[in-house]
């Protein structure tokens, strides 16, 4: 499939000017200046696109994951108890609590799932998210079954902030966690560690005869990943202000792998255009189409795979017009 | 007196109805370079599979200085020094030569910053200083994908010596090379490995190669060693020329 095969010979660098990057940003911090009415939108699509670069760092090394909104979901939920047992909690606590409880499922389920490969390790996800989507829907005397749980508004760094200047608040947190995260990921895949990883999508027998075990260091990804999740899925949970088991649906999963196709399988930056534009899209399709925006968004990515099969990330290079010897797309 | 630097005993190995290792037991000696030849099918990549962890033997045990590596796995295996170079290169293909080099040594360093650009590791001297002994300099920088099956099999190779082995298996490193360059291939390779201090084992069908590279010819037959000594006392050996070099020539 043209869209996965990213190339991992890398340098950390993209093929689009840095400025033109700064400037995305610059114009994504401008937003609750310029179209307040975006603002929502936008931090739910940052959101997403942190856990869409959780399923990107998997495809790095050829592997699909059908079941990574269990990362997510479980993040958020993690984030709810903690606001309904302590109410008025430091947002950053949730944060850190999510994102740990979320490695810790990665670790959990990682080792047993990094044993597998292509369709069984995409399904054995599956298997894992649903198993917990079960468990949010059955114990709702704790969970909140299908209602899922309300958060209330945290606090942040002592201060107690009303709905609006919370949810400025949790943008500009945003932004910055996907310019760090986005960073640190960009980095770790030019790393070591990170190459080694990514070398499992085209010669484990190397791997192994390198010395290094093939399971560890998917796992090493996989930990990664599941991180990148939760932290979307805290954002989300304190954007949205409840959590329900759909955050932990199958559907949600393969939505996160849908986007990461939409921005150009394997490049971090192309998970959160790909997650800025499936938001508009879903939204405005939505509104103006009814019971058939699904299939607005379906045609949307088969244009994407027929035209574009390196993403709208390959997409917006091309525009660039900048062309060159290979490089990442990062 | 030190143990050999690699010992078999006893190997069984079968693949169904097929014995591919009846009792081998062999020993290797540190600085030597001991080729294997023998007829297809003959259990010549079954043992090099056995030495190296890829394949575990029903009865037998493998040492190598003096340790018992029957039951470990390749990559431990690979830990303690004895690397391998395969018939059918198995590199990362979508990296260029130089990045298989600085992986092959960012493993061997166990380097675990995930905020170091692999580029930027010490090692990257060191390993452009391999790929130009084994005279691949100048596809350095070119995709794996993009190189000839010669280039390929050097880079396996420099992939193998970048790890630091004391011991190298190799399986035919000139098969798939043209004629005229497996000499040029073996001149470099035979130095690399005097430079680096490693002894290698090495499956070869070209006589050739063994008469003039190897210091000692191990003869495989029907899962076994049939004979073992120099290139001159081998392939002067009548059942030698009748059973390998017949067919080698056939």
């Amino acid at each position: 499939m043209a869209t996965l095969s990213t190339n991992a010979s890398t340098s950390g660098r993209t093929r689009l000017p840095t400025i033109l990057w700064v400037v995305g940003v610059i114009l994504l911090a401008l937003v609750p200046v310029l179209a307040p009415n975006l603002q929502l939108l936008i931090n739910f699509a940052l959101a997403k696109g942190l856990a869409v670069v959780g399923v990107t760092v998997l495809l790095r090394a050829g592997q699909v994951s059908f079941g990574h909104a269990l990362f997510f979901g479980l993040a958020a939920y993690i984030g709810a108890f903690i606001t309904a047992g302590l109410p008025g909690i430091d947002f950053f606590v949730l944060l850190v609590a999510g994102v740990l409880g979320a490695v810790v499922a990665g670790l959990l389920v990682g080792l047993f799932v990094v044993r597998y490969r292509g369709i069984f390790f995409g399904m054995l996800n599956l298997a894992f998210s649903m198993i917990f989507w079960s468990i949010l829907e059955k114990f709702y005397h704790v969970t909140g079954g299908a209602d899922g749980i309300r958060l209330t508004r945290p606090s942040v760094l002592g201060m107690s902030l009303d709905r609006g200047d919370f949810e400025m608040f949790l943008y500009y947190v945003s932004i910055v966690l996907m310019v760090g995260l986005g960073w640190f990921t960009i980095r770790w895949f030019a790393s070591p560690i990170g190459q080694l990883f990514q070398t499992i999508k085209t010669n484990e027998t190397r791997l192994e005869y390198l010395g290094i075990s093939p399971q560890r260091a998917l796992l090493s990804g996989y930990l990664l990943s599941a991180g990148l999740c939760g932290a979307g899925g805290v954002l989300m949970a304190s954007a949205q202000g409840v959590v329900t088991p759909e955050y932990v649906w199958w559907v949600r999963s393969a939505e996160m792998v849908f986007i990461a196709v939409l921005g150009g399988a394997g490049s971090v930056r192309g998970a959160f255009m790909g997650a800025l534009i499936y938001e508009f899209v879903r939204t405005y399709a939505s509104a103006y189409a009814g019971d058939v925006w699904q299939m607005i968004l379906g045609a949307f990515l088969l244009v994407i795979i027929l035209f574009a099969p390196g993403g709208l990330i390959g997409l917006f290079e091309a525009i660039g017009g900048r062309r060159g010897k290979k490089e990442d797309r990062a | 007196m030190s143990a050999p630097l690699l010992e078999t005993r006893d190997l069984v190995i079968r693949f169904g109805g097929v014995i591919a290792a009846d009792h081998v037991s062999l020993t290797i000696e540190k600085g030597r370079n001991l080729a294997i030849i023998g007829p297809n099918g003959a259990g010549k990549t079954t043992f090099l599979n056995i030495c190296s962890g890829w394949l575990k033997p029903s009865n037998g045990k493998v040492y190598f200085e003096g340790e018992d590596i029957t039951p470990q796995p390749p990559r431990r295996i690979v830990s303690r020094g004895v690397a391998r170079a395969f018939q059918i290169p198995q590199l990362f293909t979508e990296h260029t030569a130089l990045e298989n080099m600085l992986i092959a040594a960012s493993a061997r360093d166990r380097l675990r910053n995930p905020l170091q650009n692999m580029h930027d590791i010490a090692a990257r001297d060191e390993m452009m200083h391999l790929l130009t002994m084994m005279n691949c300099s100048d596809v350095a920088d070119r995709v794996v994908v993009e190189l000839s099956e010669g280039q390929r099999k050097l880079v396996d190779i420099a992939v193998a010596l970048a790890l630091k082995p004391r011991l190298l298996l190799m399986d035919e490193p000139t098969s798939g090379v043209a004629s005229s360059q497996k000499h040029e291939i073996m001149d470099i390779l035979i130095r690399a490995l005097a430079e680096a201090d490693v002894t290698s084992v090495f499956v070869e069908h070209d006589m050739s190669i063994v008469q003039n590279y190897a210091d000692e010819v191990a003869v495989w037959n029907a899962g076994n060693v049939q004979l073992r000594g120099t290139p001159a006392e081998v392939l002067e050996h009548p059942d030698v020329i009748r059973d390998v070099i017949g067919e080698e020539l056939a």
